[in-house]
């Protein structure tokens, strides 16, 4: 990339100024981002999306939704995103079902708690804390998959982010990612796995994880057991980090490296999502991918 | 067997409306009383049997609501439901239910069972303050070794209970144990995503690789017992964790020798557990032979707090309420003598003192040369910083006991005369202020060009530095604590006994978290941990990122004092007279000092030296 960027700028010289040729979306986009962009007036969340069935399954387990709002205005701005990828449970226990049922039941109840008091007259902030709401949002989820598809399960990660502060709820082994600059990393949920548990219990090396028999079986799940207890935690999200929503479709298939590096050398998000998804189905593409990528910017 | 309908469900989709009522005469023979239990697919209710009309004789009836819309799904509930049924008709133990009857109408499957009168064990558990004694634990354990121990023996093929925990452990009237819910018969399917059969927390790590044999139900049970020696759920713990959660560290009462048991029996190799339920009898009954041998270990002993001697003390000539700042080599304090003292840092000589009409309980802020203070007499005070000679005073209408602060050129201050004042520095005059609900005790924060501040009406105010409204959010009672931003949240707790996680922008609540009594401590951070104190005794750590408790440590009152960060450690003191170093990652404590009254300020740290003032009138440094 930094080669790419003294190409660039070497472009910048009086011969350039000579060259006309239209420039491609990515090198109107990487000058974007690295220019000192005179602030925004008002901060707002970007997102995009992707997602696949993969080039083995015959299913697409795998259910997402991405919601991102802007109110702008004299009075005040605010900025609302919500972010959500469920990865259904094996083959005919109705995965597909209750992935499905938890996108829309979570993003029903949080929406009609949250959203709608942002559009109210006299805007007031709920007086449910969103830690609160997040798990109320589960146990419905929870509940109607028990009702409507008993026996089946999904993992959950939902992202609440409210202007740069990101609020995540999240059950089983889809994951949620902070990529900052530089290719740095991390994590932000823990994966409800048996085969991750055995890692941090030292029981088994990260290598041996990688190829482990069982690396699919979660020990907790929407849907199963008598509650469903998630783990919430919020951070903020900086300007310069992408936050990231997927499936093990994904970060069990592509490397936590080369996503990041992917997503760095995207020009624009919806790119960035394409090409993670290309990049699980090239390495066979063994399972559903869902991809959510959001930004912060002002 | 008379058959009779059953009142179709109505179309609100709330199970509640799909319980039978109290009334209800189910097949023409077991009069439903009430809802005893309620799991994902149906309620368990006890009900008195009408075949035996001259005798109350109750029942269990446990209900299965079958709502899925796929035929081969349904089936394969039904058929769970059936084994549960014929498991338990081969069954004759006197710690497993009796069946009497099973039958289904439409989509709802009935279980009819002996009813046990008694509670629960995680209900027990839950309600007895404290921890259950050894010896009850151990008699409940003895007899779940034997009911295990039956059911594994079972013929032709052994039972494996699967679900061992607490909920499922009833405890009769006579103390006596009674497994109930052998309703787990689900398979286990490789290669997909998995299922989970048994609880998350009690199960064994093979479970959840689909094996279930008499050692993992061994395994639930060490699990079970855990918690009901220790209270914590394991449930609400990673997996497989109980190792570092040693059951003497959490209950010292616990025997070792009973501790070892249950630590075989959560040995995560099934080959290094008890290899039977006889076995593990054996050596629990061992157990009880030896524990009325064993004492009580003495609780680790503390650092004394005479081994501390103080740097230096100051005397003043009444309480010292308010917290110092330290300037230019100088230490200034506000004391209820009314005075506001410098003093020389080194070794706490006098410097100058300036003396106002009322008592001092604000901590000072510096801007220039120029030192800003509150006091009750209703003014804030601007003297030279060297001299302690006034330079210029502003008057509100109330006792100043919001500290000032300062930022752009301007001193924020609030006043018991409901207001917040915001004054320009150069030209010594409010350039505007804001008219709160009731007094202003709260220190502003002043953080991304906006003002934030709590209010004894319980409002919280988010104001921009022209002074118009932002956001408010209220909690139920006053915010005279003073609220610190990380990152993009603020923090602040109430007397109402929430500690507040808000988003700034917005004010949107991100959690709460709960306390048994009110506070007035402004809380402290460091790395993921907000401290905070509380008057009912306990300083708290809450993860920031969760809003969840990490640790907790009690005094012997009300801590009032805010608590401050200094490298790893949390310093705090509290209305015991003592002053607390903790380490900040898990509460442990390093150091006590006592002095001579309730301390109710914060104390300052710099250069690893503590000040610190007490109701004993005295200013102490201290070395952190």
């Amino acid at each position: 990339m930094f080669n790419f960027l003294r190409k660039w700028f070497s472009r910048k010289t009086p011969e350039a100024e000579v060259e006309t040729r239209p420039l491609s979306p990515e090198e109107i986009q990487v000058s974007h981002q690295m220019a000192p962009l005179p602030r925004r007036e008002i901060g707002q969340l970007v997102a995009a999306c992707s997602q696949s069935i993969g080039r083995q399954r015959e299913l697409n387990e795998d259910s997402l939704l991405a919601f991102t709002s802007t109110i702008a205005g004299n009075k005040s701005n605010s900025a609302f995103g919500l972010y959500i990828v469920a990865d259904g449970m094996g083959g005919h226990q109705f995965g597909e079902v209750a992935s499905n049922l938890a996108v829309r039941v979570v993003a029903s109840t949080i929406l009609r708690k949250l959203f709608t008091s942002f559009l109210d007259v006299n805007p007031k902030a709920p007086d449910q804390s969103l830690r609160e709401i997040i798990e109320q949002a589960f146990a419905e989820a929870q509940r109607i998959i028990q009702r409507e598809a008993p026996g089946s399960g999904t993992t959950l990660t939902v992202a609440v982010v409210i202007e740069q502060q990101v609020t995540v709820g999240h059950v089983g082994d889809s994951r949620a990612y902070l990529l900052h600059p530089g290719g740095h990393h991390e994590v932000m949920t823990r994966d409800h796995s048996l085969v991750k548990r055995l890692e941090e219990l030292g029981h088994i090396t990260p290598e041996e994880a990688a190829s482990y028999p069982n690396r699919n079986v979660l020990y907790r799940a929407v849907g199963q057991g008598d509650s469903v207890d998630a783990d919430i935690y919020t951070f903020s999200l900086a300007p310069t980090d992408y936050l990231m929503l997927c499936s093990d479709g994904l970060w069990g298939v592509v490397p936590d490296e080369k996503i990041a590096r992917i997503v760095r050398e995207s020009g624009t998000l919806d790119q960035a999502c394409q090409r993670l998804v290309d990049a699980a189905n090239e390495a066979g593409g063994p399972d559903n991918i869902s991809v959510i990528l959001v930004r912060w910017v002002e | 067997m008379v058959t009779q309908s059953i009142t179709p469900p109505s179309f609100g989709d709330e199970r509640a409306s799909q319980r039978l009522a109290p009334g209800f005469l189910l097949a023409n023979r077991y009069l439903i009383q009430e809802v005893i239990g309620s799991g994902g697919m149906g309620s368990v209710y006890r009900a008195r049997d009408m075949h035996f009309p001259n005798v109350p004789r109750l029942v269990a009836v446990k209900e299965m609501i079958n709502t899925s819309p796929d035929p081969l799904v349904r089936q394969t509930i039904v058929q769970n439901f059936e084994r549960e049924a014929n498991i338990l008709a081969t069954l004759n133990h006197p710690s497993i239910p009796k069946i009497y009857d099973y039958f289904s109408f439409e989509n709802r499957s009935y279980l009819i069972l002996e009813y046990i009168h008694g509670k629960d064990l995680e209900a027990i558990i839950n309600e007895t303050p404290g921890f259950l004694p050894e010896e009850q634990v151990l008699h409940w354990a003895i007899q779940l070794c034997d009911v295990l121990a039956y059911l594994h023996n079972h013929k032709p093929d052994p039972i494996i209970f699967r679900d061992m925990k607490p909920s499922n452990i009833m405890i009769n009237l006579s103390g006596d144990v009674v497994l109930v819910d052998f309703g787990i018969a689900r398979t286990f399917q490789v290669g997909q995503k998995g299922t989970m059969i048994g609880t998350e927390g009690y199960s064994p790590p093979e479970q959840y690789r689909g094996e279930a044999t008499p050692l993992a139900d061994i395994y639930a049970l060490g699990a079970t017992l855990h918690h009901a020696l220790t209270r914590r759920d394991p449930r609400l713990e990673p997996p497989f964790s109980f190792s570092e959660r040693p059951i003497r560290k959490i209950n010292p009462s616990v025997s070792p020798e009973l501790e070892a048991v249950i630590n075989t029996a959560l040995e995560y190799e099934p080959a290094k557990r008890y290899q039977s339920a006889e076995a593990m009898k054996e050596a629990l009954l061992n157990v009880a032979r030896k524990t009325g041998a064993l004492s009580r270990l003495p609780t680790a002993a503390t650092i004394s707090s005479s081994a501390i001697k103080p740097l230096w003390t100051f005397k003043c000539e009444d309480e010292i309420r308010a917290s110092p700042i330290l300037y230019q080599g100088k230490v200034f304090i506000g004391s209820y003598d009314y005075n506001l003292y410098a003093l020389d840092a080194i070794n706490g000589s006098f410097v100058w003192k300036y003396p106002t009409e009322g008592g001092v309980v604000t901590r000072p802020a510096v801007y220039e040369n120029e030192i800003f203070f509150g006091s009750e007499d209703g003014n804030l005070y601007v003297l030279n910083v060297r001299t302690g000679r006034l330079l210029w005073t502003y008057s509100t209408n109330g006792p100043v006991r919001s500290s000032p602060r300062i930022a752009e050129e301007l001193v924020v201050f609030g006043s018991d005369d409901h207001r917040l004042y915001v004054l320009s520095i150069p030209h010594s005059r409010a350039l505007w202020t804001f008219s709160a609900a009731d007094a202003i005790r709260s220190t502003p924060l002043i953080a991304q060009e906006r003002i934030y501040v709590g209010c004894e009406s319980g409002d919280f105010y988010c104001l921009d530095l022209r002074g118009e409204l932002k956001w408010r959010q209220q909690a139920r009672r006053a915010i005279t604590a003073s609220p610190i931003l990380v990152g993009q949240a603020l923090y602040f707790p109430s007397l109402d006994g929430m500690l507040y996680a808000m988003e700034a922008r917005t004010g949107w609540m991100l959690w709460r978290f709960r306390m048994a009594k009110g506070s007035i401590t402004t809380p402290a951070n460091a790395e993921n941990l907000i401290f905070v104190g509380s008057a009912d005794s306990h300083l708290y750590a809450v993860d920031i990122r969760t809003g969840r408790e990490a640790w907790r440590f009690r005094t012997e009152h009300q801590v009032s004092g805010s608590p401050t960060v200094y490298k790893d450690a949390v310093y705090f003191g509290s209305a015991d007279g003592m002053f607390y170093c903790l380490d900040a990652r898990n509460g442990r404590l390093r150091w006590q000092f006592q002095t001579g009254g309730p301390i109710t300020s914060a104390p300052l740290i710099y250069d690893d030296i503590v000040y610190i003032g007490s109701a004993d009138h005295i200013l102490y440094a201290l070395l952190a």
